[in-house]
């Protein structure tokens, strides 16, 4: 497929599933972050970069065997180990015992919040929470730093006397 | 699209209720899903609607880079701050009991809304700050 508006349809229709299947294991934090995000946000950006761009991949020169066998053995790799997976909703499972339940039953006395995600994610485990804050404002300010240093230097052509 | 009534219209009734839901998903974290990320994506998706629909000049001046810059950075200052304002209250850093002594669990409350608020502001800030260099660098 070359058409890069399908592939971007394609991405966001996948995060969408994504989203209902997040919902389906009763995890509604999360598939609202992969709804909005996922299906929302990066749609939008991986549009835009469409129209700074093209609508059409270039046609390869090589042959795709080679990476057609890394992906088929990879995805077997991946499939093979979903084998060895605990069944969906079994209280033995990792998932079900880590973190601790504890958490759950203590959510309660100690902060006050019937949502147990919001207190693991904002307090139990802060720290947490704030690097990824933080992970977000580099990556914004990265963005901004190479987007717009770039933009100011083309229609003024005065951008290389200041960085030479 | 700045041209097409029907965009126009329905792009405008729908951009208070995107404002608001967002809100609701921001302070309604500790109840309900969501919170601050999401919240923070959902805000800044209503100015990009409202960016497809009437154009980027608008936003910008709606939401000035420079102004949305300063947000990204208080966002993060909000999150460390009440980490510190913790520290000055004689507890640990990010420890919300000591917020309010009396009431540890009133403490944790208003510790988790601050911080979360703080998220909020940051990742709206940053994805209106990316749509619009993105779609801004298209007219250069």
């Amino acid at each position: 497929m070359r058409g890069l508006f399908a592939a971007v349809m394609l991405m966001g229709i996948f995060s969408f599933l994504g989203a209902s299947w997040m919902l389906l294991l009763d995890a509604p934090d999360v598939a609202f972050t992969e709804a909005s995000v996922g299906a929302g946000i990066s749609t939008i950006l991986a549009l835009a970069t469409l129209a700074l761009t093209t609508r059409k991949a270039k046609v390869p020169v090589r042959r795709p065997a080679l990476p057609l066998l890394i992906v088929a053995v990879t995805g077997a790799a991946l499939v093979y180990g979903t084998l060895d997976m605990p069944h969906f909703g079994d209280p033995e499972a990792p998932a079900s015992n880590y973190p601790h339940p504890s958490y759950v039953e203590r959510t309660e006395h100690d902060i006050h919040v019937p949502n147990v995600v919001t207190a693991v994610l904002a307090s139990y485990r802060g720290y947490d929470t704030l690097g990824e804050t933080v992970v977000i404002f580099t990556a914004g300010v990265a963005v901004l730093v190479l987007l717009r240093g770039s933009r100011k230097r083309r229609p003024t052509g005065r951008g290389e006397e200041d960085a030479g | 699209m700045t041209d097409h009534t029907i965009l126009r219209v329905v792009s405008k009734l729908l951009l208070p209720y995107v404002l608001l839901f967002a809100l609701y998903v921001q302070f309604h974290g500790d109840y309900g899903p969501g919170g601050g990320f999401q919240a923070g994506v959902i805000f800044a998706a209503g100015f990009v609607l409202y960016g497809l629909i009437f154009g980027l000049t608008a936003v910008r001046r709606v939401a000035p880079a420079r102004m949305i810059e300063l947000v990204i950075a208080t966002g993060v200052l909000v999150y460390a701050g009440t980490g510190v304002a913790a520290m000055l209250m004689g507890g640990n850093f990010l420890d919300y009991d000591a917020l309010n002594p009396a009431h540890p669990s009133t403490g944790q409350h208003y510790g988790i809304l601050v911080v979360e608020l703080g998220v909020g502001m940051t990742v709206a800030a940053v994805m209106i700050a990316i749509y619009s260099t993105f779609a801004g660098r298209g007219r250069a």
